[in-house]
C-alpha cells in the first residue's frame, strides 16, 4: 500500500514541474530566440552600409526591429492573448528559422555581395517593388484572379455535369467517353497557338484553355466517384421511394464528392500551369505577363516579388479549396489537413 | 412433412397488409448459365404476421426479399400486397438490409429523414422523424454522423429509417447478422416490441432457427437452391418467449433436421 503512494505522488509531482520548466525554455524561450533573431536581421541593415543603391534599407531594418518587439510583446503577454497566443506560441520556431533565413540573406546580398548581385536581389529591393511598383502589381493581381476564376469555375462546372452525366447514363457515356479519351490526355497548352488564333480574343483563349485543364480530372474523378456509388445505397433509397432525381441528385453526387474534390484539387493545379503560360504568351495583363515584363527589363526584384505573389495567391487558392471540402464533407474521417 | 396449420386464427391489428407471393420463380444469368434460384414459390401471409424464412445459405431467401420489395421482378408468377401486383418498390413495403447502409454524408436525423424527403412531404412531417428517432431510443444521437455509431446503433437508425414511413409490410434481410450476441438479443425483444405495437406484416429472414423461433409467428423452411417450401410451421407461442421453452427446443430441434442437421442436436 504504501509503495502504492510513494510511486504515486512522484507520478503527480512529476509532470507540474515539467510543465513549468518546459515554460521557462521552451515556448517563451522560442519566442526570445525569435525576437533576438529579428533584432539581429533589422540590425544587420542599419549596421553594415549597402553595397549597392537601395533606398528601403533604412525602413526594412526599422521594420524588423518593430517585428522584434511585437515578438518579444507577444511571447511574454501569449497566456493572455487566448487562441491568437497559442498561435503565436506554435509559430515560434518558424519565426526564428524565418528570421535567420532573411539575416543571411540580407548578409550574403546587400552587405557583402557573397551572391551575385542583380540575380539575387536583397530583401530591401524586394520591399521596394512592394512600395513602388504596388499599382501595377495589384493591376496583374487583379488580372490573374479574373482570368483564373472565370476559367476554372466554367471548366469545373462543364467538368463536374460531364462526369455526373456519364458515370450515371450509359448512353451518354458511350458518346463522350471517346472523346474525353482523345482530347483530355492533351496538355491543355499544346492547344495555345491554335487558341490564339480561332478565339476572338487572347483573353477568350486563356479562358478557354484554364477551363479545359480544369475540366478533364474533375470530369475523370466526379465520373468515377459516381461510378463507383455502391448499389445497396441506390437500393434503400428506391424502397424509400425514391424517383430517378432524387437517385441522381442526393445519392450518387453527395456519394461522389470526395472524388470530386481530387479532381478539383488535380484541376487547379493543371490550371495555374495553363494560367500562367498563357499570360506570358498572349495577355498582356497578370502575374504572367509581369514576370515576362520584369525579365525584358531584368528586374530580379520584381521577379521575385511576383513569385512571391503569385505562390501566397495558388496557396491561398487551394486552401480555400480544402476549407470548402472540409466544410462539406465534415462526415468523412481522417481527410488529409492542408 | 411437419406442417401444422399455419392459420392458426391469431388476430392482428390492420395495419398490416397482407402478402402473397403466387407461384414464383425466379433465375440469374451468370456467365450465359441460367442458374434457377425460386422454384414455384406459394406462400400467402396474413395481415400483420411475423414470418420467418429460414434455409440453407445462398438457397435464395435475400432474392424472395428483393422481389417482395420490388427491387427486381420475378421471372414468372406474381406478388401481390393486398391484392394488388407488386410491380416496383414501394414506401409501404420497406428492407432493413444486413447492413445498415446508412448514408455515410447524412447525420442520423437526416438518414431517418430519408424516405419522406424522397416522398416529398418532409416538410410537413418532421414530427414524425422526431418520433422514431425517440422510439428506437436514439434522441441524444440524432446529430451524429454514421462513422460515429456502432453497429448496434447504426442499425436500430436503419430500422428508424423504415419505421418512419409506417410500412405495411416490414422486410428484414439479416438485420441482426452482424450484430454481437447481446446487442442481438436485445434487439430481438426490440423487433418484437416494435412488432406489436405498430402490428405491421414482417418477413425476416435469418440463419439463426433460435431468432426466427423468438420473433416469428411462423417459419418457413426453405430447400437448397432452387429454393422451395420444404415446411411450414406455425409458433403459437405468446410474447416474450423464453430461449429455454421445451415447446421451441422441440421445433428447433425439427427445423434443424430439415436443414440436415439433425446430427448437431
Amino acid at each position: 500500500m504504501s509503495t502504492y503512494s510513494v510511486s504515486d505522488t512522484t507520478a503527480a509531482a512529476a509532470p507540474r514541474a515539467a510543465v513549468t520548466f518546459s515554460n521557462l525554455s521552451g515556448s517563451y524561450g522560442v519566442g526570445l530566440a525569435a525576437s533576438l533573431v529579428w533584432l539581429a536581421f533589422g540590425l544587420s541593415c542599419l549596421y553594415w552600409p549597402d553595397v549597392g543603391d537601395w533606398s528601403r534599407t533604412e525602413s526594412l531594418g526599422i521594420g524588423a526591429i518593430v517585428i522584434a518587439a511585437f515578438i518579444l510583446f507577444g511571447t511574454f503577454s501569449a497566456d493572455y492573448l487566448g487562441s491568437a497566443g497559442q498561435a503565436l506560441r506554435k509559430r515560434a520556431p518558424w519565426m526564428v528559422a524565418f528570421g535567420a533565413f532573411v539575416t543571411l540573406w540580407e548578409v550574403a546580398t546587400a552587405k557583402f555581395a557573397w551572391l551575385p548581385l542583380p540575380f539575387f536581389p536583397p530583401p530591401q529591393s524586394i520591399l521596394e517593388v512592394y512600395t513602388d511598383d504596388l499599382p501595377k502589381l495589384l493591376d496583374s493581381v487583379f488580372a490573374s484572379i479574373k482570368l483564373q476564376l472565370g476559367g476554372y469555375i466554367i471548366g469545373a462546372t462543364i467538368g463536374f455535369i460531364t462526369g455526373v452525366s456519364i458515370g450515371w447514363s450509359q448512353k451518354i457515356g458511350y458518346w463522350v467517353h471517346p472523346v474525353l479519351r482523345f482530347i483530355g490526355p492533351l496538355p491543355a497548352t499544346a492547344w495555345l497557338p491554335i487558341a490564339f488564333f480561332t478565339f476572338p480574343s487572347s483573353w477568350s483563349a486563356s479562358t478557354f484553355l484554364i477551363a479545359l485543364a480544369t475540366g478533364f480530372p474533375v470530369t475523370v474523378l466526379t465520373w468515377s466517384g459516381v461510378a463507383s456509388v455502391s448499389t445497396a445505397y441506390y437500393d434503400v433509397a428506391r424502397t424509400l421511394g425514391a424517383k430517378p432525381s432524387f437517385l441522381v441528385l442526393k445519392v450518387a453526387i453527395p456519394a461522389a464528392l470526395p472524388h470530386v474534390f481530387v479532381g478539383l484539387f488535380m484541376g487547379l493545379g493543371s490550371s495555374f500551369a495553363v494560367l500562367v503560360v498563357a499570360e506570358m504568351i498572349g495577355v498582356k495583363a497578370g502575374l504572367g505577363w509581369y514576370l515576362q515584363w520584369a525579365q525584358g527589363w531584368a528586374a530580379y526584384a520584381n521577379m521575385y516579388a511576383a513569385l512571391i505573389v503569385m505562390s501566397l495567391l495558388c496557396s491561398g487558392a487551394i486552401t480555400l479549396l480544402f476549407r470548402t471540402r472540409d466544410r462539406l464533407l465534415v462526415w468523412q474521417k481522417g481527410v488529409v489537413k492542408w | 412433412m411437419v406442417v401444422q396449420s399455419a392459420a392458426e386464427a391469431i388476430t392482428y391489428p390492420a395495419v398490416g397488409a397482407e402478402l402473397d407471393i403466387e407461384g414464383v420463380s425466379h433465375a440469374f444469368d451468370i456467365d450465359g448459365a441460367v442458374l434457377p434460384v425460386l422454384d414455384n414459390v406459394n406462400l400467402s401471409i396474413a395481415p400483420g404476421e411475423f414470418v420467418a424464412l429460414l434455409g440453407p445459405s445462398g438457397c435464395g431467401k435475400s432474392t424472395l426479399l428483393r422481389l417482395v420489395a420490388g427491387l427486381e421482378k420475378p421471372r414468372s408468377g406474381a406478388l401481390r400486397e393486398d391484392e394488388v401486383r407488386i410491380s416496383g418498390p414501394h414506401p409501404s413495403r420497406v428492407v432493413v438490409f444486413q447492413d445498415p447502409t446508412l448514408f455515410p454524408w447524412r447525420s442520423v436525423w437526416d438518414n431517418v429523414a430519408l424516405g419522406l424527403e424522397a416522398q416529398g412531404i418532409l416538410k410537413a412531417q418532421r414530427h414524425r422523424v422526431d418520433a422514431v428517432i425517440e422510439l428506437v431510443g436514439l434522441s441524444s444521437f440524432r446529430n451524429a454522423y454514421p462513422h460515429q455509431l456502432s453497429g448496434g446503433m447504426a442499425q436500430r437508425v436503419a430500422l428508424a429509417r423504415a419505421l418512419v414511413n409506417d410500412p405495411k409490410i416490414l422486410v428484414l434481410d439479416e438485420p441482426l447478422g452482424k450484430l454481437d450476441s447481446l446487442t442481438r438479443i436485445a434487439m430481438q425483444a426490440e423487433l418484437v416490441a416494435l412488432w406489436q405495437r405498430k402490428g405491421f406484416t414482417t418477413l425476416l429472414v435469418t440463419h439463426d432457427v433460435e431468432e426466427a423461433l423468438v420473433l416469428a409467428n411462423r417459419v418457413i423452411v426453405l430447400s437448397d437452391r432452387p429454393a422451395q417450401i420444404k415446411a411450414d410451421i406455425a409458433v403459437a407461442r405468446p410474447y416474450p418467449r423464453h430461449r429455454g421453452d421445451p415447446y421451441l427446443a422441440d421445433l428447433r430441434k425439427q427445423i434443424l433436421g430439415l436443414l440436415g442437421l439433425e446430427a448437431t442436436w
